[in-house]
């Protein structure tokens, strides 16, 4: 089994709800808490699983926001594995989901440097290193229904822009995604090989918009009076 | 790269250790220069183990979870720097058997202290060469992905080294003019092989914001991190020094670390008295202590690419614009908000 995301950067609104959803359900998961800095404080900081950030692509008028939602790829050839010195960092062999042995793990920081996505932030109250575990304490959990048992990114996405599922099986939902609609990974020249993969935007008809605005009398007055009047 | 004060301190000090304990392996063993009293070799001993337990012990400095760092130990098949910490621990016996023979035996030692004392000193270049893959092997960096860090790691530990033997050898009376040729060869192939670095970075190249983001068809520019506040990303990999700042550094690296202990050496070539080795030493460590700063601060992590920079070189506080058309052109909305009162129609709200 290989596990992983596919994310889909046509239908993300960059809403930021599957980064709450994931530090709600693992700051009281098997690797929480994700400690928060100063909460209340001026500038609140934080550990985070999962971050997304936004882009402007393409010039001006064709260009387009793409939102990135980014956490652990869990690569194939996952450096932060082998340079840990402590063996607190670890791939699973039966599903492929990387994870870090708390009890082992020194701080030292070198899987952080080793890892191009930024998936790994330390837990400075903790002094451990701490990463997106795929919801492993939910995807295998008997106890939920089948439908829940799935990372809490995935279920919780508004735009439904992401999922779950094995990328060995060719018949999976991630796989087929990723089949028809060109899914692409990120820096793949690092040979990395990141399992998470992102499906670009469609290309889609563009929409007029010079005329939007019809060029009436109450518009043109509504122009010349915001023109004069001073803020 | 944020520089870690601990680290900088560790592979500077211990890296002297190192090479000074090389020098002192290959002229006491290899009968290199003159011979050296009881005195003497203990001297050089004691200092370069001193230096390599102290730079071991500053470097637990840095870790956020000191109880478990005698794991490191645990990952010798993968990790550089388990590999560092094995090799640095192995070094020991074999210095103690060597140390333990010239405390007994004095400069002529038997076959087994002195076969020790060999082995010790491979150890010695190979944790040296196991502390530059640490940083050597990170694909993430481009500017220490290379093979001139791990060289560069052995020759300035053995530059270093042989000013400290210089100046060990001066206070006991017993410098030559071998001393002082071999200071000079070593600082000055040191300070080429730095110079071959320095200019290698300058021109390095790899990923780029475009197959970081898989936009490989548009230019790509960043509209928002999606965090108010710093991250442990942008604590960790966000430093960013200025230009001046790191051309006054390099220019210290290489006034301290290289020209003023070469010129040193070179006068007491031309018989000034030799005692003056001292300067040459501690002028070495303080400008291999700021080539070591320098080596973090311009080391520029890739996932910098996310945070804005264009490619794996620039600078996130500037980053290199993206075509001439960003500051010209007319987008209302994405207008910097110190210059939305100046745009003409903005004031529909």
């Amino acid at each position: 089994m290989r596990l992983g995301l596919v994310i889909d950067m046509d239908t993300c609104v960059g809403c930021h709800a599957c980064a709450v959803a994931c530090k709600q359900w693992n700051t009281s998961g098997t690797t929480g808490a994700l400690t928060d800095y100063r909460p209340y404080g001026e500038d609140p900081s934080g550990v985070w699983f999962n971050r997304i950030r936004h882009y402007e692509v393409g010039d001006y008028p064709n260009n387009k926001t793409v939102n990135i939602p980014m956490s652990c790829m869990h690569c194939q050839h996952a450096d932060c594995v082998n340079v840990c010195p402590t063996g607190a960092s670890y791939k699973r062999p039966e599903d492929g989901i990387v994870l870090v042995d708390q009890d082992k793990c020194m701080g030292c920081n070198y899987c952080a440097w080793a890892c191009p996505y930024g998936a790994r932030e330390l837990d400075r109250e903790d002094g451990v290193m701490k990463k997106c575990t795929l919801c492993v304490d939910r995807i295998y959990d008997e106890q939920l229904p089948p439908e829940e048992r799935q990372p809490a990114c995935v279920i919780t996405c508004p735009a439904h822009a992401r999922f779950f599922g094995d990328f060995d099986d060719d018949n999976s939902e991630v796989s087929r995604l990723v089949r028809e609609r060109g899914g692409v990974k990120q820096m793949p020249e690092l040979g990395y090989k990141p399992v998470n993969t992102y499906l670009p935007p469609r290309i889609t008809r563009p929409i007029p918009t010079d005329d939007v605005r019809a060029n009436k009398l109450v518009t043109s007055v509504k122009d010349w009076v915001n023109k004069m009047v001073a803020r | 790269m944020h520089p870690a004060f601990s680290v900088i301190l560790f592979t500077v000090i211990s890296g002297a250790g190192y090479g000074l304990f090389i020098l002192l392996a290959a002229f006491h063993l290899a009968g290199i220069g003159p011979a050296m009293s009881h005195g003497e070799l203990l001297a050089h001993g004691v200092a370069s183990l001193g230096m390599i337990t102290l730079g071991l012990m500053l470097s637990t400095g840095h870790l956020a979870n000191k109880k478990n760092a005698w794991r490191s130990f645990m990952r010798f098949k993968t990790s550089w720097l388990s590999r560092e910490a094995v090799f640095a621990v192995l070094f020991y016996p074999f210095a103690g058997i060597y140390g333990l023979g010239v405390l007994l035996q004095g400069s002529a030692i038997g076959p087994l202290p002195a076969m020790a004392g060999v082995i010790a000193a491979v150890l010695a270049v190979v944790t040296l060469f196991s502390t530059g893959m640490i940083y050597g092997c990170l694909k993430t960096i481009r500017q220490w992905n290379t093979a001139l860090t791990p060289a560069n790691y052995i020759m300035l530990g053995i530059a270093t080294g042989t000013a400290l033997f210089a100046a060990i050898a001066a206070a006991f009376g017993n410098a030559t003019t071998m001393h002082a040729g071999v200071a000079m060869v070593a600082l000055v192939a040191a300070a080429v092989l730095k110079g071959i670095y320095y200019f290698w970075i300058s021109r390095v190249n790899g990923p780029t914001i475009n197959t970081a983001t898989t936009f490989n068809r548009a230019t790509v520019r960043l509209l928002d991190t999606g965090h108010t506040a710093g991250t442990f990303l942008t604590d960790e990999f966000g430093y960013d020094p200025r230009k001046d700042t790191i051309d006054n550094i390099k220019m210290g690296v290489f006034l301290l670390g290289f020209i003023a202990p070469v010129l040193v050496f070179a006068s007491i070539l031309s018989g000034a008295p030799a005692g003056i080795a001292w300067l040459a030493a501690v002028s070495s460590l303080v400008g291999i202590g700021m080539e070591r700063w320098l080596f973090f601060a311009e080391a520029k992590h890739v996932v910098r690419l996310y945070h804005g920079a264009q490619t794996c070189t620039d600078s996130l506080a500037e980053p290199s614009r993206v075509g001439p058309e960003v500051a010209a052109d007319t987008r209302r909305g994405d207008a910097p908000r110190g210059e939305l009162g100046d745009t003409p129609g903005g004031s529909g709200s």
